[in-house]
């Protein structure tokens, strides 16, 4: 979903990037082969004294693609796979390291090859239900069967298709308001709004004290604006309306009009920045740069907020004001539990070709002790292993978590629960309604009718 | 006698086939690298469009010529069709002859001409993605025109232009003109060198006013330019791509969506090759057809021989 917006610098980068990836990988595979066994291809004679010497037998070689391209997450992966690779002398991890708008493409034509890597970022979800369609992941309900509750349900979920298991996650977070504490105590406003009607009335209030209520991206990030008509669905017509939705492609439903309707009422209120239309979601007047300057109130956004914003500010500092969540409000008289989240997080899925030293390695990478050094990095992956929740002390953080505890269900990011072409689909049909264009109707009917195409 | 006019006729029909094979030899390497870098990708693009496919796993679902009649009854790539339209006219209105208004200025003598040359053809020079980026920069709110307008108490003229789905294409449109009219006049100046002075010179001397030695003299001259100059914008507008989607992404809401980025958005955004590739093909069809009717219909003249075949 952070696809559109890098497309240009990727127009740019890409001969870079590329030549610069192609050199890792085929430097990084030697180096970290050298040492305990030599490279597969050249020397297997040689090999095979060294395999007697470790038990764990025949050489393995996992190749694993992830995007965490800076540290400290960078470090803390390459750190796990060193101590995997000491532990089973037999097995080497190919790290390949990609940007995340790059990894999306390289990933597409690399399995167009037919070549799947063993391990691979994945967001579960559409995008994961076309690689099994294809035939390109392994099934490992049965491999993570005896450890599979050591993870949370929901997480796990979203790397689940029919009740098969194709993958594993590290991390899940949910979307919610984040808004500018200080903003709220001027205008008046002692409580974060329970239900839409408060927060619509807080709009208000926050427009009368002289802020822009909100800040939200319009072009290309439609996303942005999809997650205000999702969430009002969720809570309108509860979760089972939105997965029926999904399944069955008839996204026509009552709740789904309304949510459109509600999101006019707050549209027609104007409480977004100038220019939002065209406004992306990070970069210099971006969504979270204009809340970050305290030139918007708030924003509904994921749990890497705090992050961008300050990947907007100088030093890349975090913002010198009083940041604030809230969870999504209630809708009055809507289907919707208030604690129902909306959200999405990292894992990674497991390619056809994969052996069963690749899932180890993922339960390696899982265990409760390394769930707790990444929350401890307190970089906005909230780690998913049961336990792991209070390594995360960062109290921006900590606020998402005490939400995604409450959750019964978690909502994946309706663009990546669905295909990528219907996700696209709801992203810029949602939009026209920001932009006026649209009517809740012609929002579900053309989601609908794309469903059905695709 | 027989006998050496038959050795005469081999040695002649052996000279033939020599002749060819060495050509065939010489063009065969050029002929490779294009069959494989364009003739099998546009022949791939064209199975492609007949399937519904996104990429992964084999194509299995042939949909005939469903994806072409997708696209042309979908609003949006109407839209997006129009936009290229839109910009084909305003290209020939107003910025082919504000080129070559600013040509026939800067081709007189005065202080300070290459200067001027230099400033209005930089532009042409700066790559796509980086005025699209600054100028994405400078309309925004609280960016530099903002700032300047208000400054000079113009404030309420200025609208964040990019972001309002009526004023979106007008203000693309600036930015194109902006970026390309310094080659249109390079290109027109090089052509006015190429006309003898003296035929002007000739036209003054007969009593001829300076417009008039403009409208029958120096224009007619200019022609075969002008018309190239012409193809080139229209095949550009076909093909705008990257200053759209790297200023506004085809938005706000695809109010300024080409063809060529509806393409990217739904081939490679969304991962629907078929249907990106029936886009492509009719891209390409599109360009291909006003290519070779403006060559046959109205570069004619000045490529006779050199494209057309001498008998033509």
């Amino acid at each position: 979903m952070k696809f559109r917006r890098g497309a240009a610098v990727l127009l740019t980068t890409t001969a870079i990037v590329f030549s610069a990836c192609s050199n890792n990988s085929s430097s990084a595979a030697p180096s970290a082969a050298s040492p305990s066994a030599p490279a597969p291809s050249g020397a297997a004679v040689s090999a095979a004294p060294s395999a007697a010497a470790s038990p764990s037998g025949k050489p393995v070689t996992i190749s694993w693609w992830h995007i965490q391209n800076s540290d400290p997450g960078l470090s803390l992966w390459a750190t796990m796979a060193k101590e995997y690779m000491a532990a089973h002398p037999n097995v080497t991890i190919e790290t390949t390291v990609l940007e995340n708008d790059t990894f999306k493409p390289k990933l597409q034509s690399q399995l167009q090859g037919g070549t799947v890597p063993d391990l691979f970022q994945s967001w579960g979800g559409g995008g994961m239900a076309e690689q099994v369609e294809a035939g390109l992941l392994k099934d490992i309900t049965a491999d993570v069967a005896p450890w599979k509750d050591t993870m949370n349900a929901g997480a796990m979920g979203m790397y689940a298709l029919d009740g098969k298991q194709y993958g594993i996650p590290f991390d899940l977070g949910m979307v919610g308001v984040w808004y500018n504490k200080d903003h709220f105590d001027k205008a008046g406003i002692t409580a974060p709004p329970a239900t839409f009607d408060e927060l619509l009335a807080d709009v208000d209030k926050l427009k009368v004290a002289g802020y822009t209520p909100m800040a939200v991206g319009g072009s290309p990030a439609t996303w942005t604006e999809m997650f205000w008509w999702a969430y009002l669905a969720i809570r309108t017509g509860g979760t089972e309306a939105m997965q029926n939705a999904i399944k069955t492609g008839d996204w026509s439903g009552p709740s789904f009009v309304q949510a459109g309707k509600l999101l006019g009422d707050l549209v027609a209120k104007k409480p977004f920045q100038e220019g939002f239309l065209a406004a992306p979601w990070d970069g210099a007047g971006g969504q979270a740069a204009t809340v970050a300057a305290e030139k918007a109130s708030m924003m509904l956004m994921g749990q890497w907020a705090p992050g961008t914003m300050a990947s907007t500010l100088p030093g890349n500092e975090k913002v010198k004001w009083n940041l604030g969540w809230f969870p999504f409000p209630a809708v009055t008289g809507g289907a919707g539990a208030p604690t129902d989240g909306f959200g999405g997080g990292n894992g990674f899925a497991v390619g056809k070709d994969a052996e069963p030293e690749a899932i180890d390695f993922l339960k390696y990478i899982s265990s409760l002790e390394n769930a707790n050094r990444w929350g401890a990095l307190n970089r906005g992956i909230l780690p998913v292993t049961v336990g792991a929740e209070s390594s995360v002390t960062d109290p921006d953080l900590t606020s998402v978590l005490a939400a995604r505890a409450k959750a019964n269900f978690v909502q994946l990011y309706l663009d990546q629960a669905t295909t990528s072409e219907l996700g696209g689909v709801i992203n810029d049909s949602v939009a026209t309604l920001f932009a006026g264009t649209g009517t809740p109707e012609k929002v579900t009917q053309s989601i609908t009718s794309a469903a059905a195409g695709s | 006698m027989t006998l050496r006019t038959e050795r005469a006729s081999s040695t002649l029909a052996r000279s033939r086939i020599s002749r060819w094979a060495i050509i065939g030899l010489f063009l065969l390497p050029a002929f490779a690298l294009y069959a494989v870098f364009v003739l099998v990708p546009v022949a791939q693009a064209v199975v492609f469009s007949f399937y519904k496919w996104n990429g992964l796993g084999p194509m299995t679902n042939f949909v005939g010529l469903a994806n072409f009649q997708r696209a042309l009854s979908d609003p949006i790539f109407q839209m997006a069709a129009t936009h290229n339209a839109i910009i084909i006219v305003l290209s020939l209105v107003i910025q082919i002859p504000f080129a070559l208004g600013v040509a026939l200025m800067l081709n007189r003598r005065f202080r300070g001409r290459a200067v001027f040359r230099l400033l209005f053809f930089v532009p042409y020079v700066i790559a796509e993605v980086i005025a699209g980026v600054v100028w994405r920069l400078l309309l925004q709110p609280g960016g530099l025109v903002d700032g300047l307008m208000t400054a000079v108490g113009a404030g309420d003229l200025y609208a964040p232009w990019l972001a309002d789905p009526d004023t979106v294409l007008w203000a693309l449109f600036v930015i194109i003109s902006w970026k390309y009219f310094g080659f249109h006049m390079i290109l027109m100046l090089a052509g006015l060198q190429g006309i003898p002075h003296e035929l002007e010179e000739a036209a003054a001397i007969d009593g001829a006013t300076r417009r008039q030695t403009l409208r029958y003299v120096t224009l007619p001259l200019l022609g075969p330019t002008i018309r190239v100059s012409v193809f080139l914008s229209i095949i550009g507008a076909i093909q705008l791509f990257d200053l759209v989607w790297v200023t506004t992404g085809g938005g706000p809401v695809d109010a300024s969506n080409t063809m060529a980025t509806y393409l990217v958005n739904w081939g490679f955004e969304r991962f629907q090759l078929g249907y990106g590739s029936a886009i492509a093909v009719i891209l390409f069809a599109v360009a291909l057809t006003v290519g070779l009717g403006y060559q046959r219909f109205v570069l004619r003249r000045d490529i006779d021989g050199a494209l057309t075949g001498g008998a033509g």
